[in-house]
């Protein structure tokens, strides 16, 4: 048995189908995975994100803590509330997490995976030895991620006193209110909500989005609609054996001359050398569904290998990440089944607000 | 919990058969346990129309959110109808996997062989084992 979040009852109430996740007994979806996939590009869905590990980080050089820790410069962070998506790397420049940090009224709270929230906290415990801040995990905040054109709107109706403050925020920012915290992020490619709620009022939350049209998510569907949007997932797509260069993610490395990083020197070194390779989109519009760990074939250069891949429902047909060598050009093969098949290679995101948008 | 009907007979790979009142007909296609497994399935790839199938051999392809699934073949035949609406509404083998979503249809060369099947209630007793 795993550990449950606070909503568990809601799941089992709604027909959950259960699977272990990183240690936590999750909703897979609660029926139809595809049928929660277009609810969430079409009107509004919601999951349950309890499980992620939230931490603040409080203490007079909260700042220099991050700005050393995080490969992303929380410099960048000039409003109350908002957010950055970042690396946080070893010092060979691989990918220990992937997170996102809110600039909060004081000092900063962080939001990382939970399938690695122990080696999370050590290395964060760690490294903060040698400034002048404190670490506080959040277990008793549960967490709503409401999403798609809709969310917004339905979660206005359903805290009509938090409204004005909901409609104030901008993309990528968070606001506090009472305990509550709402942000307009998510992983999913559309509009949308992660809200932080106490534990104690997570299940009245949950209910009262229901009646008001919201539909509970599972992780099947969440997946898909990460991959159309074209976000890594962490253990999948990244980790530790990887840089962010080799992970479509050098958009989210600041080398600013002014500041060092952990991994930044690994990282100078291999742009240096040459980034050997790189993740990108692929797409199968002929039938059949691209998926982890298939081989990637490119003429004259050493194997890719796809890292996520998946049935698109918002395109019909198949789209996947993978790992290839830079040199890749527009198309390539998979290996399928035993038999190799022409893909093209594009640049991700494939869906955004409910259209295609690759080319 | 699953449904398994008492009028046909199973494999341990999760397909059914039903003999149709021909005698030498039979349907083949996946149990409600299987689609449940598998999720929402998006694509099936058929045998061939005519095709002559060895029991036990890979016959086509399920293909859902969550992988891709041979399908076998119980009996040796040849294949004289497949469902072509399943080209269009994959989802039908989650909805009715006994009735709409049926795979295809063969003419078997011998109906004894049906007699090694599974019964409902020996497949019935390997999906207990499977969800414990």
């Amino acid at each position: 048995m795993g550990s449950k979040t606070v909503l568990h009852d809601e799941h089992q109430n709604s027909g959950a189908k259960i699977v272990d996740f990183g240690g936590w007994d999750m909703p897979l979806h609660y029926g139809s995975q595809i049928e929660e996939h277009h609810i969430v590009r079409q009107s509004a869905g919601m999951f349950d994100v309890s499980h992620m590990t939230i931490v603040d980080i409080q203490g007079a050089q909260s700042r220099e803590f991050l700005r050393y820790l995080l490969a992303n410069d929380v410099d960048k962070l000039k409003e109350t509330g908002k957010a950055l998506y970042s690396g946080m790397l070893d010092d060979n420049g691989g990918v220990i997490d992937d997170l996102i940090v809110y600039r909060m009224p004081q000092d900063y709270r962080v939001v990382v995976n939970c399938g690695t929230r122990e080696k999370d906290l050590a290395w964060m415990e760690k490294q903060a030895k040698s400034f002048d801040v404190e670490l506080n995990e959040r277990p008793e905040l549960a967490m709503i991620a409401i999403q798609g054109p809709e969310a917004i709107e339905k979660v206005k109706a359903v805290k009509a006193a938090q409204a004005e403050l909901i409609g104030r925020l901008s993309v990528f920012q968070g606001l506090e209110d009472s305990n509550w915290m709402f942000c307009r992020t998510g992983y999913t490619g559309e509009d949308g909500l992660e809200v932080l709620v106490p534990e104690a009022e997570a299940a009245a939350f949950w209910k009262a989005l229901v009646s008001e049209g919201v539909k509970p998510c599972g992780l099947g569907a969440r997946d898909t609609l990460r991959l159309e949007a074209g976000m890594n997932l962490y253990g999948s797509d990244m980790d530790e054996s990887v840089t962010p260069l080799q992970s479509a993610m050098a958009w989210t490395v600041s080398f600013t001359d002014d500041r060092d990083f952990i991994g930044k020197s690994a990282l100078v070194a291999q742009k240096e050398t040459g980034v050997p390779n790189k993740l990108v989109g692929l797409v199968l519009e002929a039938r059949g569904v691209l998926r982890g760990h298939q081989k990637v074939i490119v003429d004259g250069f050493d194997d890719g290998e796809i890292t996520s891949g998946t049935f698109s429902p918002t395109l019909g047909y198949s789209v996947a990440l993978a790992r290839v060598p830079s040199e890749t050009g527009d198309t390539c093969l998979v290996e399928m089944r035993g038999k190799q098949i022409p893909v093209q290679v594009v640049r991700p995101p494939f869906v955004r607000n409910g259209q295609k948008v690759y080319k | 919990m699953s449904t398994i009907p008492g009028d046909l007979k199973y494999l341990p790979s999760h397909e059914w058969v039903r003999l149709e009142d021909d005698g030498e007909t039979v349907t083949i296609g996946i149990t409600h346990h299987a689609q449940d497994l598998l999720g929402d399935v998006v694509f099936v790839e058929m045998p061939e129309i005519g095709a002559e199938i060895v029991a036990g051999e890979e016959a086509g392809v399920v293909e859902s959110v969550k992988a891709a699934s041979d399908i076998f073949s119980p009996i040796a035949g040849t294949v004289t109808e497949v469902n072509e609406d399943l080209e269009d509404s994959p989802e039908l083998v989650n909805s009715e996997p006994y009735d709409d979503g049926w795979f295809f249809k063969m003419k078997v060369s011998d109906t004894e062989e049906l007699e090694g099947l599974m019964s409902p209630d020996a497949y019935k007793e390997l999906c207990e084992a499977e969800e414990h």
